[in-house]
């Protein structure tokens, strides 16, 4: 057996920043996290449609009943993730969009009781389309960030080939670890899952991404690669650690020289991108026939004791920063995913979702904007190559055609220039409003 | 129970890597202290009065121009680097009132009058200095021998290595190195290559500064004089190109924005400054090219764009 073979020479790339990884959870197993009193559970929680309810106020529900679903194709059903009595419905802001969506409230009966689960009797012999049908059913979305429905993206169109499948295990963003944790204790459903994506999408090649400050994990999933035999299909890339190595434009790029153009899908390119926690989660919904209401949550910073939680889909915040004993000191900013890429909470009542895979408690730093002083840092580090400079300026100006020539729509918001810019210009935010207000446009014309 | 408390909600990213424009503007003053070191032990304390002068007057200026403009003062150290570099690059015997008009009209006509830090066209301190060139001519050129230098009898001046009437020494090794301590003529900081290389590279090992601009400027000196048959290592040596190359040229704000652009403002600064030297009426051309390079800079950003990710010439697509 070579293990060389199995594993592939490290990348780096020149672009990006060096934050600091802050991992505090590295070592912390995963725990259940208590059941809350009552769950909040967004309609909305995909990139595409969203939901209709199919229960309605005073109804009993099961823990995996489905309680909310749609017509459309882009689209992922949400299920009850406690047992107990739909007592409500809200309204909350999604976070991504800053759109009102509606809320399902649960009220827990404290027993937990499940739906009946249907696994397959023989998970090998099922077809791509039963296996598109349960992954649908059980309402899987991307767990990477943008929370795209998993059907879909396993779905090409016909005249797309793709020879290539990459497994994304880098978890680029600072403090957290739930993907980490995810491999180490559920390698060997996570390389199930990676299986039947193949056996979905046909790859030529597979390939996993492991960032290089997460040694153990490249190490566990060579082992288990090698245990299962499947060391001529698989090949681990280690990656030098670097924000954002994770996105999988960059990743298309770095392992297999392909730029996705602009506007496109690494589809576009013969490339598919998978989560190493959607793997996981593609296991349980096709092999288990389990539907997908939970999820491993990292909660750290400034709480007492930072934990990896696997925690039911509209928990709120409160609950889960209670179980981890409090917010710790004068920490007064709360951040629903990484410190990058993620959104400030207002409050605590507000739920984890599908796409949450990280609460931050921390110090909060109002932003002191200067000016510009064109030091061209935000370029150098850009990892889509653009000149946020350039945007954050027309973008703050209200040139909003003006960003268009400066390829606005290639930027995917990492935060990098923002993080490096000596100025402190929210350029993120800059670029954000530009983008809003085109699309507003748009739709006017 | 968590207790209730207000949250702070901002805009992403949530970490900054806190290296900020003041921060950086002291960084480029302390790599400052080596060439001023070098300016006080050659010239002597006069050295020290008109830095004093310079940076005092800048702080001022800037101040009264900014409650003149209704904006903050934030004393972020810029005016604190435009004032040193204007000192460093005077001739050793210059008043100090002349000094003050120049820092003076820095600030206020360079700096501010553009709209201050971060839209100024040209770099403030050689902006000041062009002007004093012109106000003040006869002062802005009288050089002094160094503290250290054989005293000629009944002469009080001497000539620079650059200027016409420079005799040169039959030992061309004790020229080079007395070139690269700075123990010759000249304005009182630009004189030691030696301590403008240590404050040069300490910017460079912090990348507070580019290596294309400073590398490709002198790479293009010597390519040039070696081209117009002269000696590629006195016009490196010689009158300000060190302290341009390092301190000057690197100006984020007045030079191009992505590394191609700053390529060609390098090549540009270089080539004009030997023709300045070789073909101008006046001695040294490092504050004049690299002036003429920033009047440029727009342009040369213009068509320096990168191309970015995933830019691909769709074929047929691009309809309508």
């Amino acid at each position: 057996m070579n293990k060389l073979n199995l594993r592939l020479k490290k990348k780096g790339t020149r672009y990006g920043v060096k934050v600091p990884h802050s991992k505090l959870t590295a070592k912390n197993p995963i725990e259940q996290t208590p059941l809350p009193e009552a769950v909040i559970i967004p309609l909305h929680q995909n990139i595409g449609a969203p939901c209709e309810a199919v229960v309605k106020r005073g109804d009993k529900v099961l823990t995996g009943q489905k309680i909310g679903d749609s017509e459309k194709y882009v689209n992922a059903p949400v299920h009850a993730t406690v047992s107990g009595e739909i007592t409500g419905t809200t309204m909350i802001v999604n976070p991504p969009t800053a759109q009102l969506i509606e809320a399902l409230v649960i009220t827990s009966d404290g027993k937990d009781e499940w739906v009946e689960l249907e696994p397959p009797e023989d998970p090998e012999a099922l077809s791509v389309k039963e296996i598109l049908d349960r992954i649908r059913a059980a309402g899987m979305v991307g767990l990477g960030g943008a929370a795209f429905p998993t059907h879909v993206k396993l779905s090409p169109p016909k005249d797309k080939k793709i020879d290539t499948v990459i497994l994304n295990g880098c978890e680029c963003e600072p403090y957290i670890t739930s993907d980490h944790r995810v491999m180490l204790e559920y390698g060997e459903k996570v390389l199930s899952g990676l299986n039947i994506i193949r056996k979905v999408i046909s790859p030529e090649n597979t390939y996993i991404a492991i960032e290089d400050n997460k040694e153990d994990a490249i190490d566990h999933m060579e082992k288990l690669i090698t245990d299962m035999g499947l060391h001529e299909e698989f090949k681990i890339v280690p990656l030098k650690s670097k924000y954002p190595m994770g996105a999988e434009k960059i990743l298309t790029e770095l392992l297999l020289g392909r730029e996705v153009p602009i506007g496109g899908l690494p589809l576009d390119v013969g490339t598919v991108v998978h989560n190493v926690s959607t793997a996981k989660a593609i296991h349980d919904a096709v092999v288990e026939g389990r539907p997908f209401v939970e999820r491993v949550v990292t909660i750290t910073g400034a709480v007492k004791n930072p934990k990896n939680l696997l925690t039911r889909f509209g928990t709120p915040l409160r609950h889960l920063i209670d179980h981890c004993g409090g917010i710790d000191g004068k920490a007064d900013e709360v951040i629903l995913g990484g410190p990058m890429m993620g959104f400030s909470q207002f409050d605590l009542d507000f739920p984890t979702v599908k796409g949450t895979n990280a609460v931050l408690v921390k110090k909060g730093v109002p932003v002191t904007e200067q000016d510009c002083i064109s030091c061209g840092k935000c370029i150098e580090v850009c990892p889509m190559r653009l000149m946020p400079t350039s945007l954050a300026r027309h973008a703050k100006a209200g040139n909003y055609e003006e960003c268009e020539k400066f390829y606005l729509i290639d930027c995917f918001e990492c935060g990098a220039c923002a993080y490096i810019c000596p100025a402190n210009i929210p350029i993120v935010q800059y670029i954000k409003v530009a983008k809003k207000e085109l699309a507003k446009r748009a739709v006017k014309k | 129970m968590t207790q209730e408390r207000q949250f702070l909600v901002s805009p992403g990213p949530h970490l900054w890597k806190g290296l900020s424009v003041s921060k950086i503007m002291y960084l480029v003053v302390i790599a400052l202290m080596f060439p001023t070191g070098a300016a006080i032990y050659f010239f002597g304390h006069h050295a020290l009065s008109v830095i004093g002068v310079s940076i005092g007057a800048a702080i001022a200026t800037e101040y009264v121009t900014k409650k003149i403009r209704g904006q903050p003062f934030i004393m972020d150290g810029s005016a604190v680097v435009t004032g040193l570099l204007l000192g460093l690059i005077l001739p050793p015997t210059i008043s100090l009132w002349m000094v003050a008009i120049g820092a003076i009209f820095s600030i206020a006509i360079v700096k501010e009058a553009f709209g201050g830090l971060g839209h100024n066209i040209f770099n403030p301190a050689l902006g000041g200095r062009a002007f004093m060139s012109v106000s003040f001519a006869a002062e802005m050129t009288t050089w002094t021998p160094t503290r250290f230098m054989p005293v000629m009898p009944d002469a009080v001046t001497t000539a620079t290595p650059l200027s016409e009437s420079f005799v040169w020494p039959a030992d061309k090794l004790s020229l080079y190195q007395a070139m690269f301590m700075g123990n010759t003529a000249g304005s009182m900081g630009e004189t030691s290559a030696l301590l403008i290389l240590i404050g040069g590279a300490l910017l460079l090992g912090l990348r507070i500064i580019n290596w294309r601009i400073p590398a490709i400027y002198i790479g293009t000196v010597a390519l040039m004089s070696l081209g117009f048959g002269q000696d590629p290592l006195f016009h490196i040596l010689a009158g300000g190109l060190m302290i341009g190359a390092f301190f000057m040229a690197t100006d984020y704000i007045t030079c191009p924005l992505t590394n191609r652009g700053k390529m060609i403002f390098a090549v540009g600064v270089g080539a004009l400054t030997i023709i300045i030297r070789q073909f101008a009426g006046m001695p040294e051309g490092v504050c004049y090219s690299i002036l003429f390079m920033n009047a440029v800079t727009p342009l040369i950003d213009r068509f320096t764009k990168i191309r970015p990710y995933g830019l691909v010439v769709k074929k047929a697509e691009s309809v309508s």
